[in-house]
């Protein structure tokens, strides 16, 4: 067929309602960046994609007189990659709001770009303080916890207990420099010091025996594990194996729910760790842990994310306030909104999201369960302390971040 | 307290078992490798994913019919050699008559495949796997803290490798195999059937891989990525003992675990790296690595 004027308004005429419908019903599009293939896809990947769609299924969008598009993407743990993504859902896609994004390196990648296009980035999964502290800006937040958070509760409870020297096996990035620079800063504030530490390739090491041999060699106390995922089950199954913890205590400075999962309690009992959020918690945590459960295959929901759900429903209570019209149009702004809007769910309970954009919820130190404690799978923590919301996090002066200064 | 190039001795010689330990993995895998592309002229990238089926083989078998580690040692082998015999008759025969590059970028592909399946069914963050009770523990060496199990690994290593090649050098068998490389319509002719060596003989290279995989399963989390994580400087190994030679393979693999774990103490941020560092020398100084026969 020749394209002639009479097909081409045809076709303009057949197209001009849908246009017309689609702008009568705004469509939020949300992007859920993570990783789905690596190290980190246990906890965040799919499980953080089904705790976005639980998010839009409780929160009834459709009887707000929304709709909602969900992307979903694999950023690989290369920044490069999860910019390029990035780029192409703001851009080409029209996507509003970027959430997840496990892996420090990606995520201040994106941090930039949400900047510059003036959109909104949920961040969930990464751990990098620097997202409110010097790369901090005014379209982003970050959810669930920090290398700040981290270092503070559990380094504070090691320091406290006797552990005062350490050493760090750390990974060689962003987020693995970040949590060895937190714990450090605690550790010596309480009067412990620092007797070295290594940092090595990320990704791609598996065996950390030469490491562990150095860090026994250090004749330091504690263990501190700088690293995730993979990288600190594999420093754990050796260390026990090498004999380092009968000497030297470990530090798990960042755990998953999953991660003890795949240790088992056998080897992973009497780790402490922290965590913002445990399924077993109370019982709004176990309410909203059981509606999930059967969508990720019987498995417990991990902080990221629980931190998906409680970030997205926070996002889409703001879309219903401020009109999904304004929402589109100008991210700084509903950020802005955001923080104004005291936070609520079942994950996190009462919150709120300070200036900087870090959002505030107590942290909780917990210890891993003995086989003999543990009534089943997931059964995994007790509660050793707990840190309120107003002191959990680095102070909003301390961090550099320079929207606070202004 | 003896220092070495400003290291306690103790550490130092701590690294180089550990080295030792390391290049007993390396020497499996890259024996594998070795064997598959003297015989067949394929290079085999899906040996990393063979390497992690038989670790998730040893892990089924354990989970699902409560068959231990060392039946496990024996079956997991048998059980991938099969999907490697299989694999070998169904797809990777029909490129014996193309270039190299074909058989690559096919086992690549094979190899993302597989890793993509157990990631879907079992996830990435690793499955557990204990350590035989009879090979828990360790002991003192009065410079460091020797875990029995990696004892045996070095020990398993060396007995494999060294049987391997007494296999491919030294017997009638091996004799064979030599001969159907070099010329294959003439072993025919002698009544052998070729094809049915090679097959089999890809399948003894998988098998060699998957028994690796069974020996790291106790030590790293079993893993969908745990092949990746070795396969390139398998690779690497393979290049710098010379393409092919199965001696190169064992005494590069060893060598270049003990250079690595050096690396680790003096400059850890390039442990990654100096394998492929040494490749670039070698590659440079003996195009056709240091045990590779001149054309």
């Amino acid at each position: 067929m020749s394209l002639t004027r009479r097909t081409l308004l045809a076709a303009a005429a057949a197209a001009a309602p849908v246009i017309a419908r689609a702008q009568g019903t705004p469509t939020l599009k949300i992007g859920c960046l993570t990783d789905m293939s690596g190290p980190y896809k246990d906890l965040a990947g799919p499980g953080a994609v089904a705790a976005l769609n639980q998010a839009l299924l409780e929160y009834g969008v459709s009887g707000k007189g929304m709709k909602v598009e969900v992307l979903v993407a694999d950023h690989l743990n290369k920044p490069d990659v999860g910019a390029t993504v990035a780029r192409q859902w703001f851009d080409r896609d029209g996507v509003d709001v970027i959430v997840e994004v496990a892996n420090s390196g990606v995520a201040l990648a994106v941090a930039g770009v949400a900047k510059e296009k003036n959109k909104v980035y949920l961040n969930t999964g990464a751990a990098t303080s620097d997202l409110t502290g010097s790369a901090c800006n005014t379209n982003t937040i970050h959810w669930v916890y920090d290398t700040y958070m981290l270092a503070k509760s559990t380094g504070g409870a090691m320091v406290k207990t006797g552990g005062d020297s350490w050493f760090f096996i750390t990974a060689d990035y962003a987020f693995g420099k970040a949590l060895q620079r937190d714990t450090t800063d605690f550790v010596i504030g309480a009067g412990g010091k620092v007797l070295g530490g290594v940092a090595y390739p990320f990704p791609g090491t598996s065996d950390f025996s030469s490491y562990l041999i150095q860090a026994q060699a250090s004749g330091a106390k504690v263990l501190g594990m700088a690293n995730a995922g993979t990288d600190t089950i594999n420093t754990i199954k050796q260390a026990k194996e090498f004999g380092i913890t009968n000497k030297m205590r470990l530090a798990g400075l960042l755990l998953f729910l999953t991660d003890i999962h795949s240790l088992g309690l056998d080897i992973a009992q009497g780790i402490v760790l922290t965590d913002s959020f445990y399924w077993d918690m109370n019982d709004r945590a176990r309410a909203f842990s059981n509606r999930l459960s059967p969508k990720i295959g019987g498995a417990r929901p991990t902080m990221v994310q629980a931190g998906v759900y409680s970030a997205v429903l926070h996002y889409l209570k703001t879309a219903t306030a401020m009109g999904v019209d304004k929402v589109k149009l100008d991210g700084a702004a509903t950020v802005a909104e955001m923080k104004k809007l005291p936070t609520d769910d079942d994950c996190f309970g009462p919150g709120s999201i300070r200036a900087d954009g870090r959002k505030l919820h107590p942290a909780y130190l917990w210890e891993v369960k003995k086989p003999s404690e543990s009534k089943g799978p997931w059964d995994y923590y007790k509660p050793l302390a707990t840190t309120p919301a107003d002191q959990a996090f680095r102070p909003l002066d301390k961090g550099g971040c320079p929207m606070v200064k202004s | 307290m003896i220092m070495i190039f400003g290291i306690p001795g103790p550490l130092l010689f701590g690294q180089l078992l550990l080295g030792l330990i390391n290049g007993a993995f390396y020497a499996m895998l890259s024996l594998g490798l070795a064997v598959i592309f003297g015989m067949l002229n394929i290079i085999n990238f899906a040996h990393g994913a063979l390497f992690m089926m038989g670790a998730f083989v040893a892990w089924i078998l354990l989970d699902a019919l409560g068959i231990g580690y060392f039946p496990s040692l024996i079956l997991a082998p048998l059980i991938v050699g099969a999907f490697g015999v299989v694999l070998e008759r169904t797809i990777i025969s029909r490129l014996y008559k193309l270039d190299h590059l074909y058989g690559l970028l096919l086992t690549f592909g094979l190899s993302l495949v597989i890793e993509g399946l157990f990631r879907n069914a079992y996830g990435s963050s690793g499955l557990p796997y204990r350590i035989p009770d009879i090979l828990q523990g360790a002991t003192n060496l009065g410079f460091m803290y020797m875990p029995n199990y990696r004892g045996w690994v070095v020990l398993a290593a060396l007995v494999v490798c060294f049987s391997t090649w007494a296999i491919i050098e030294k017997t009638s068998l091996g004799a064979t195999l030599r001969a159907a490389t070099e010329n294959a319509p003439l072993v025919q002719a002698f009544g052998v059937n070729v094809p049915r060596v090679v097959t089999l003989t890809y399948g003894a290279g998988v098998a060699l891989a998957a028994f690796a995989g069974v020996l790291a399963a106790p030590i790293y989390s079993v893993n969908p990525n745990m092949g990746s994580n070795f396969i390139n400087t398998v690779f690497a190994v393979v290049v710098i003992g010379g393409m092919g030679s199965i001696l190169g393979s064992i005494v590069t693999g060893f060598g270049l675990g003990v250079i690595e774990g050096l690396t680790k103490v003096f400059y850890p941020q390039a442990s990654a790296t100096v394998v492929f560092l040494v490749m670039i020398i070698v590659l440079l100084a003996r195009p056709r690595g240091l045990f590779g026969k001149a054309a």
